[in-house]
């Protein structure tokens, strides 16, 4: 009962923040706000792999692709007819193109999660670097295959997605993995994943079953990729490989170590962090990127457990009692 | 279970807190560069950065030579407004072309945008110019869906479906060629476009296609598709990439033994091509928007300028960009003339504003009117679906010069 | 017939350069179990050190071996001081912290190689004189291989026996190979870790100088991010022979190489970036720790 209310006012608060918001401030700010959240969605969802258990993944733009494709595709196929005759029976067009695009999402991470598990599945076998470049490799795939394919577009990218996603999808989105990993973070479950990373053997020897948690934590933070790639496609419009490539795992990598890892809030300021700062050094144009990379470099130097270390922010490490729940 | 709850909304609270916290911040430093009413400023958007640079720089330099002209000749100003430019790089990235173009609409004030290279990056971007009633030049984007986008979308540059048949005509009529390989780039839909448009337009002609092989720019070793190609013996290879791979598959197809005529699109025109092709491309033909020993006093004149200007050739890109730049000054001059009141709109009123959506509209209207302006890349006309149409001229490589070949009308 | 040995001859090729610049990955690894995102970009350096030194030597013109090989030498000597500036100033103060850190690092000073790259040299490709000019040699029934082909196979095994040499054979090597075991015990040791970490990294970034001016030569087409894809590359495989492993470089390079090769000839070439990963899967749930790797258990 009580969740239940704290969920709708949350929903009420992101919906009141969503409408106002975009008269105050511009279209380029509420896009790149918009990019923030789902960059935030991408980076907490690879925290759970990486973060949480500990298993290195450096292949999530695949996982977003598979999302993005596979949310498109339906929609194309069918979501863009369910929402014409939803609207043609009456319903407000903002409903019915937010029931189509929930089909949509839920298709694209659903997608996402498969493949997430087919990627999990060497993960019982391989360990380390050598998942890591697996993982690299089922991203690097998942692309030449999409620009292998005629019907989804290849090379020339798919048109004509309807543009659905505003902030308000997004934040949903973005707060909905938050607290689901913060909760996890305090559950048996998160507690196995925590173990599973710390020490896999004592893990094992401990009871827990680290074939299914790892599998778990891949298919989880899979789906979540794909969200957040259906979100991408259905705000962009317009969807090429090239937006999937390996330097986007990396930059989704980058959030989550630089976040702090395992910690979910550390991620939530990465990701904004990363998505904010080449913006703000626009004005050195060519330099941009150099200066970017320098403060990546600087910033591991001179914090390497990241922003946050493993913990999180809550009330009580803001009044200064420092507690770590996912470090223990 | 409270306790837990309420962690969790203070999380969620601080971070929509530093959220709007960044977003205000973006806003401070928009604020501060909005153009004043004294001033009119143009949108430029490519990939500075990145694995395609090279387009994007050479775009930049294209609009700068246009700008340079325009102070030398009215102190930068049109119709006592001064014209001043925004570049933006999208390093490559279609995502990021849609950003960078919604700031110039929306933060910086443009009134006109010109961009990108790339047609998948020109087709991510231009539903925003679209939707904020900006038009939008892109200079060099030859897939047909680029312009399609809209009515305010417009192009400097013949399509691929012309393009494509402009060599299948050449290699059947001229060359007198039957069976050939096409080997394409597929990573690029440039390329993927023009290698369909050829092969069905050469099929057409009669001829036969003896292979269709692929590469993905960035790579450095061509050997095996050559190899390969090699064995079905065709007359000639149709190679639609650009000029970054286009040397070096011309060098190893020479390497290999492979010595029939390689013909090529415009994505071959650059300085580069011959210095990293070498005597290989001899006896090669491409198509391209103009030929550099056309003695046409307006194109030495631009090729002089930019040589004196930034040390090194023009391609291709660069002259598309030019005139597109030139296209749109044109017009502002010509908006000027015909109706001042709203011409100053466009430095005056805020993106967005009606008074501002009305004057980009009369702009769009006359960018759409453009009739046989003679730009150094040709004589451009618009046709009704907003694309240049103008003639291809096919260009051979002889002893390591570009020589004008034969022009070909669309 | 024909058609094959010249792919197997275009496979050994491409092949060896992928190992030139595995072995570089493949040594970094062994000591610092760190992925050296930035050894591509090494390469790429590498490329144009020579490009220039190339044209301050005049080695273009009236082209001679000697000229040549002063031209790979300063290359070479130009990338051991990137190498030994980045391990210094980038790695060695992350180097206590988690490999996860030193990764991101790693990931930060590429894209700055990258970048600055850009900045320094232009955008647009340059064309590598030639230092050595082309010779093809015929080997009947329509093969052919050329001299330069011929070089870099015969370079690669060149500097792979003297990388061999150096580390099983000298008292650096001996202390590298203690470094990699345990960097505490090496220490307890009397070896000075620090300085064979520096050395570790001034070799390997030598070794990707060499692979970048031998590929320049062959492939003459330079550019800021010419890297990027030949490094990942041969970093897949450095692991598919086993990463930490010199001879394992080697044999994965070759093997990725000739894979590639016979995939664009012969099933489809816009397959060409997929078969390397779906090779390097394959073999890794086959033998998890590459094909000359020894399997050890990880605990940690």
């Amino acid at each position: 009962m009580r969740r239940t209310v704290w969920a709708l006012a949350l929903l009420a608060v992101i919906g009141v923040v969503s409408t106002v918001l975009p008269r105050l401030v511009n279209p380029y700010i509420m896009q790149v706000a918009v990019l923030c959240g789902i960059n935030v969605i991408l980076a907490v969802s690879l925290n759970l792999i990486n973060g949480f258990t500990g298993q290195f993944s450096i292949g999530h733009a695949g996982f977003m692709a598979v999302g993005a494709y596979g949310a498109a595709m339906f929609t194309l196929q069918l979501g863009q007819r369910w929402a014409g005759a939803m609207m043609a029976a009456g319903l407000p067009p903002v409903v019915a193109q937010g029931a189509a695009l929930c089909v949509a999402l839920a298709v694209g991470g659903l997608l996402a999660a498969l493949a997430g598990y087919l990627v999990g599945l060497p993960s019982l076998r391989l360990r380390g670097d050598y998942l890591a470049i697996v993982t690299l490799g089922f991203g690097e795939i998942i692309r030449v295959l999409i620009l292998n394919i005629d019907a989804i577009g290849g090379a020339r990218g798919l048109f004509g997605i309807p543009v659905w996603v505003n902030l308000f999808w997004v934040a949903v989105g973005a707060v909905g993995v938050v607290l689901l990993s913060l909760h996890l973070a305090t559950s048996t479950h998160g507690r196995a994943l925590f173990a599973i990373r710390d020490d896999e053997v004592a893990a094992e020897a401990l009871g827990v079953d680290t074939t299914r948690y790892k599998v778990l934590a891949f298919v989880l933070g899979s789906f979540f990729a794909g969200i957040a790639g259906g979100l991408f496609a259905h705000f962009i419009g317009y969807l090429n490989p090239s937006s999937f490539q390996f330097l986007k795992s990396i930059e989704v990598i980058a959030m989550v170590v630089l976040g702090g890892m395992g910690s979910v809030s550390g991620a939530v300021f990465a990701a904004i962090l990363l998505t904010v700062l080449p913006e703000v050094l626009r004005p050195v144009k060519d330099y941009r990127m150099v200066l970017y990379s320098l403060m990546l470099i600087i910033l591991m130097i001179t914090r390497p457990q990241g922003l946050m270390g493993s913990r999180e922010i809550s009330w009580g490490w803001l009044r200064g009692r420092r507690r770590a729940p996912g470090a223990a | 279970m409270k306790s837990r709850a309420l962690r969790h909304t203070g999380i969620v609270a601080v971070a929509a807190a530093g959220l709007l916290a960044t977003a205000l911040g973006l806003v401070a430093s928009g604020c501060a560069k909005s153009g004043g009413p004294s001033e009119i400023v143009i949108g430029v958007y490519g990939s500075l950065t990145g694995n395609d640079a090279d387009f994007g720089q050479s775009t930049r330099k294209g609009v700068e030579l246009a700008m340079d002209e325009l102070t030398r000749n009215s102190q930068g100003a049109i119709g006592g407004l001064k014209v001043r430019s925004v570049v933006e790089d999208d390093q490559g990235k279609p995502e990021e072309a849609v950003t960078v173009v919604q700031k110039l609409v929306t933060q910086d004030n443009v009134c006109a945008v010109i961009g990108e290279v790339a047609s998948s990056r020109s087709i991510a971007a231009a539903p925003k110019c679209q939707d904020a009633g900006v038009p939008m030049i892109s200079p060099s984007s030859t897939n047909p869906k680029v312009t399609q986008v809209g009515d305010y979308i417009f192009r400097m540059c013949f399509i691929d479906p012309f393009q494509g048949t402009v060599m299948a005509k050449f290699a059947a009529q001229n060359l007198k060629l039957t069976h050939v390989a096409i080997l394409k780039d597929v990573k690029n839909e440039y390329s993927v476009g023009l290698a369909q448009f050829f092969s069905q337009a050469f099929i057409k002609l009669g001829g036969k296609i003896d292979v269709e092989s692929a590469y993905s720019a960035g790579d450095q070793d061509f050997r095996s598709q050559l190899t390969s190609i090699k064995a079905r013996n065709p007359q000639a290879i149709f190679l639609p990439g650009y000029y970054t791979e286009v040397g070096l598959i011309a060098r190893q197809s020479r390497e290999l033994g492979l010595t029939v005529p390689i013909l090529g699109g415009d994505g071959w025109e650059s300085d580069q091509l011959i210095g990293i092709g070498g005597d290989a491309l001899n006896g090669s033909y491409y198509s391209n928007h103009f030929a550099a020993d056309n003695p046409d006093p307006n194109l030495q004149g631009f090729l002089q300028r930019y040589k004196a200007k930034f040390g090194m050739e023009p391609n291709s890109i660069g002259g598309l960009a030019y005139d597109a730049a030139n296209v749109l000054f044109g017009c502002m001059k010509q908006l000027h003339d015909t109706d001042a009141a709203t011409f100053a709109a466009l430095g005056s009123a805020k993106a967005g504003t009606p008074e501002r959506r009305a004057a980009d509209k009369k702009l769009r209207d006359l960018i759409a009117a453009t009739k046989n302006y003679p730009g150094v890349t040709g004589t451009i006309t618009l046709d009704k679906d907003r694309n240049a149409s103008k003639p291809a001229v096919v260009l051979e490589i002889k002893n390591g010069k570009k020589v004008y070949n034969t022009t070909i009308a669309p | 017939m024909s058609e094959f040995l010249q792919q197997l001859i275009n496979g050994i090729t491409q092949g060896s350069v992928y190992a030139l610049i595995a072995l570089g990955y493949t040594m970094v690894y062994g000591i610092l179990r760190l992925i050296n995102f930035a050894h591509g970009d090494v390469y790429m350096l590498g490329a144009f050190f020579a490009y220039y030194s190339a044209r301050m030597f005049g080695a273009a013109q009236n082209p001679n071996p000697a000229k040549a090989l002063i031209v790979l030498l300063s290359a070479m000597a130009g990338c051991g001081i990137v190498g030994w500036v980045i391990e210094r100033a980038a790695y060695r103060p992350v180097r206590r912290s988690s490999r996860l850190a030193a990764l991101i690092t790693a990931i930060g000073v590429s894209l700055l190689l990258e970048n600055g790259g850009q900045i320094l040299f232009g955008a647009d490709p340059k064309f590598f004189p030639q230092i050595i000019p082309l010779r093809n040699i015929p080997l009947g029934h329509g093969v052919t291989v050329s001299n330069q082909q011929l070089i870099i196979l015969t370079v690669s095994l060149g500097l792979m026996a003297i990388l061999r040499f150096i580390v099983m054979n000298t008292r650096t090597g001996r202390a590298m190979r203690a470094v990699s075991y345990s960097h505490t015990a090496a220490a307890l040791m009397g070896i000075d870790v620090d300085r064979i970490i520096s050395f570790t990294f001034v070799l390997g970034s030598m070794l990707a100088a060499a692979a970048g001016v031998l590929v320049a030569l062959q492939d003459p087409k330079i550019e800021p991010y010419m890297g990027v894809l030949p490094g990942i590359k041969a970093f897949v495989a450095a692991v598919l022979g086993g990463i930490g492993n010199i001879p394992g470089a080697v044999l994965g390079g070759l093997v990725m190489g000739i894979a590639e090769v016979l995939v664009v000839g012969y099933v489809s070439p816009s397959l060409r970036d997929a078969i390397a990963f779906v090779l390097l899967i394959v073999i890794l749930l086959v033998r998890p720790a590459g094909l000359l790797g020894r399997n050890v258990t990880e605990k940690v």
